[in-house]
């Protein structure tokens, strides 16, 4: 996927002016978190399954290896392939030889891998024909937009807009009402998707668990249009990452009581289907050729390193729609397709921290997303040691750098610490004295362009504590 | 001493040593200290905060309690300081037996001196912002709650969303201003919503933070240090008000 992540600061300033992504990210904020706080609440063991779910994913890790071998060796038993892509090159190229032929209809459900290989712009240079079926996917893909967030992929769009684009999008199918309710919505999408479910050639779509003990690929939704991607066409790709992979089935059912419930409040949600191979003589439907790719794309990289704990992620997005900052920009600001706290841990350690600076530091480390996290991720010390990689690799702010430097030198000396603190409390405090704040301040417009600052009372507590004794 | 109440509110000092003396407590203030470290820490120079961790522990582990107004310091020091040292065996040994000593001001007057006996009267409708650090690392809630309930006059009603950041995040406020008044005004909103005439909480940082956008916003509410109120020190103008 294109990459804009340099362009970090400009673009959130954008989202905050952003009106109708503001609604947008209003409305959705509170829904999320409410459902899950009731739905946790309503699982007094909530705490125990996390701490299973973790420890099953660190067993997972620590034998990823013997795994994933388990896992091919079973997909291969029942009649299926696996493709094995060390980079997102690697991946497109093992997709596009399994589709075969130029000018082929390729049906896609929710991938957040295929996004990150930038599979469809892949598919598209290649002839292909690609319909995102599910439908914030489609929604985007009418769009031209990447998706903001990784569960919901249109929630920046508000419903007035989705009203819009329906109508100038799908009036070439004769469908030329104004559609404003959302289950309208919903219907009128899947009027349009219907049609091309029974033509398409190529069904894609992604894993939430891929099972090594069976060599099955689980997929998680709400809409059902995964299950009709992977049933109808005549060949089935999965796209799944490394640390998908887990035991067993009963380990699967672990993390599926987190990821509903941290995701969107669901206990579960409408939809967990697995797929086995391909179609056999006796099913009456299915695909004929079933093909795993499985991608590293940087992954086996963090195995060991002090990023290892993020390959727990089961991409629930509950650390997103916990996140203030993510609340206020909305994903697109994030300039890559993982947004919020993971992807501010995600995004520099697979493109290079150096192509995206700000996202470690533009989080307050508040620790809600720490807190949320269904596999105890610890995230916010995770972007402090990317932040301490800026500052080692000198890729940190100059200025900010010196002036952290001279705060340092004064930190490191209290006799001389506070013979400047003493000055600038009384200097500051004389002069602010009768507004008791300053509505600008020469060196601190960063403060000032957006509030006032407080002035000091007028002597340091130091200076008046050594006058009392 | 928090270096924010050093500079900018030295009245939260002394409402603490009062808090402090009334329990029975025997207050000191080394002067070797100066700040506990996080701007290096949150700006990722490691060095420079282990430099600044040692001179904290030298200057206060000889203590039988370290007390501070701030659930952000104190979780610095605490959390903190033993991940920062771990490659020096013997300060990370000092590190986590300082931790172990080292407590929030409400925490330690309702959690380790049982105290219950404030005299203080403040009469106003008084909402709280929890602060995310004393929240998230040392588990304070409560404590600043039920000090408060025992101050007459005080009708404590709760905001919404009290426990999310005011984006305040130390230099975060001032590297992406844009992001800060979002959330900073997302706060001072709830706090207008909770029909409260007084903010209280337990950190200068996030204080300094919502009492400055409160200013901007021409509101009149009202901004103190939650020890302020307990110590029946507010007679002083409130945070970001002048002399009338």
């Amino acid at each position: 996927m294109q990459r804009s992540t340099a362009d970090f600061k400009r673009r959130a300033e954008a989202a905050l002016q952003n009106v109708s992504l503001q609604q947008a990210m209003a409305k959705a904020k509170g829904g999320f978190v409410d459902k899950r706080r009731l739905a946790v609440n309503r699982l007094p063991e909530f705490e125990q399954i996390r701490a299973e779910a973790k420890s099953i994913k660190e067993h997972t890790l620590a034998h990823l290896d013997y795994y994933l071998d388990q896992f091919e060796r079973k997909v291969l038993e029942s009649g299926g392939q696996v493709h094995w892509a060390r980079t997102a090159e690697e991946a497109c190229s093992a997709v596009l030889a399994i589709i075969g032929q130029s000018g082929k209809q390729v049906l896609k459900g929710k991938s957040m891998v295929s996004e990150e290989i930038g599979l469809n712009a892949a598919m598209e240079r290649a002839g292909h024909t690609v319909v995102e079926t599910d439908l914030g996917e489609y929604i985007i893909q009418l769009a031209h937009e990447p998706p903001s967030h990784i569960i919901a992929p249109a929630v920046h769009k508000t419903r007035d807009q989705i009203t819009e684009l329906f109508h100038a999008e799908h009036e070439k199918y004769g469908l030329t009402g104004l559609v404003t309710e959302t289950e309208d919505i919903v219907n009128e999408a899947r009027q349009v998707l219907r049609s091309k479910f029974l033509s398409s050639d190529v069904g894609i779509t992604g894993a939430n668990f891929l099972i090594a003990e069976t060599g099955s690929t689980v997929i998680v939704t709400n809409e059902g249009n995964g299950d009709l991607t992977q049933i109808l066409p005549r060949k089935h790709i999965v796209t799944a990452s490394i640390e998908k992979v887990v035991p067993s089935l009963d380990d699967m059912t672990v993390l599926l009581r987190l990821l509903g419930r941290s995701a969107t409040g669901q206990e579960m949600s409408s939809y967990t289907t697995l797929s086995t191979g391909p179609k056999r003589t006796d099913d009456q439907d299915g695909p004929e050729e079933f093909h795993v790719v499985i991608v590293d794309n940087g992954r086996s990289e963090m195995l060991g390193n002090e990023f290892h704990d993020m390959l727990r992620c089961i991409r629930c997005g509950a650390c997103l729609n916990h996140c203030p900052v993510y609340g206020a920009i909305g994903g697109h600001a994030y300039g890559w397709v993982y947004p919020g706290p993971m992807g501010s841990v995600l995004t520099p350690l697979m493109i290079g921290l150096e192509n995206a600076r700000d996202l470690p530091n533009a989080c307050t480390l508040n620790g809600r997303c720490g807190e949320v996290c269904p596999m105890s991720i610890p995230l916010p010390d995770m972007l402090r040691t990317l932040r301490f990689k800026e500052h080692e690799r000198k890729l940190s702010d100059a200025r900010a750098r010196w002036a952290l430097k001279a705060w340092g030198l004064l930190a490191r000396r209290p006799g001389l610490y506070q013979a400047v603190t003493g000055v600038m409390s009384t200097v500051l405090g004389r002069i602010g004295r009768r507004a008791g704040r300053f509505r600008a301040l020469p060196l601190a417009s960063g403060w000032t362009q957006v509030r006032d600052l407080p002035a000091p009372q007028g002597a340091t507590f130091q200076r008046l504590w050594k006058g009392r004794r | 001493m928090t270096c924010l109440v050093d500079l900018f509110r030295p009245s939260v000092g002394f409402a603490a040593v009062k808090l402090l003396e009334q329990t029975g407590c025997i207050v000191a203030v080394p002067r070797g200290q100066t700040c506990c470290g996080q701007p290096a820490y949150n700006n990722g120079d490691q060095q420079t905060t282990a430099d600044i961790a040692r001179q904290v522990i030298a200057a206060f582990e000889s203590f039988d309690y370290v007390v501070a107004a701030s659930g952000s310091c104190i979780g610095m020091i605490k959390e903190h300081y033993p991940r920062v040292l771990k490659g020096d065996a013997e300060w990370f040994d000092r590190a986590q037996q300082l931790a172990g000593r080292c407590f929030e001001l409400t925490a330690f007057l309702v959690d380790v001196m049982e105290w219950q006996d404030v005299e203080s009267s403040f009469t106003a409708a008084v909402t709280y912002h929890d602060s995310c650090s004393g929240l998230r690392e040392l588990g304070i809630k409560q404590q600043p709650r039920a000090l408060l309930s025992k101050v007459s006059g005080l009708a404590l009603k709760e905001m919404e969303d009290s426990e999310v950041c005011c984006g305040f995040g130390g230099t975060f406020c001032i590297k992406y201003p844009k992001i800060s008044e979002r959330m900073v005004s997302d706060k001072t909103a709830h706090i207008v919503a909770a029909e409260a005439d007084c903010i209280l909480g337990g950190d200068m940082g996030c204080l300094l933070n919502i009492a400055g956008r409160l200013k901007r916003e021409d509101s009149r509410i009202k901004v103190y240090h939650v020890a302020e109120v307990l110590a029946a020190m507010t007679d002083q103008p409130a945070i970001g008000d002048g002399k009338s």
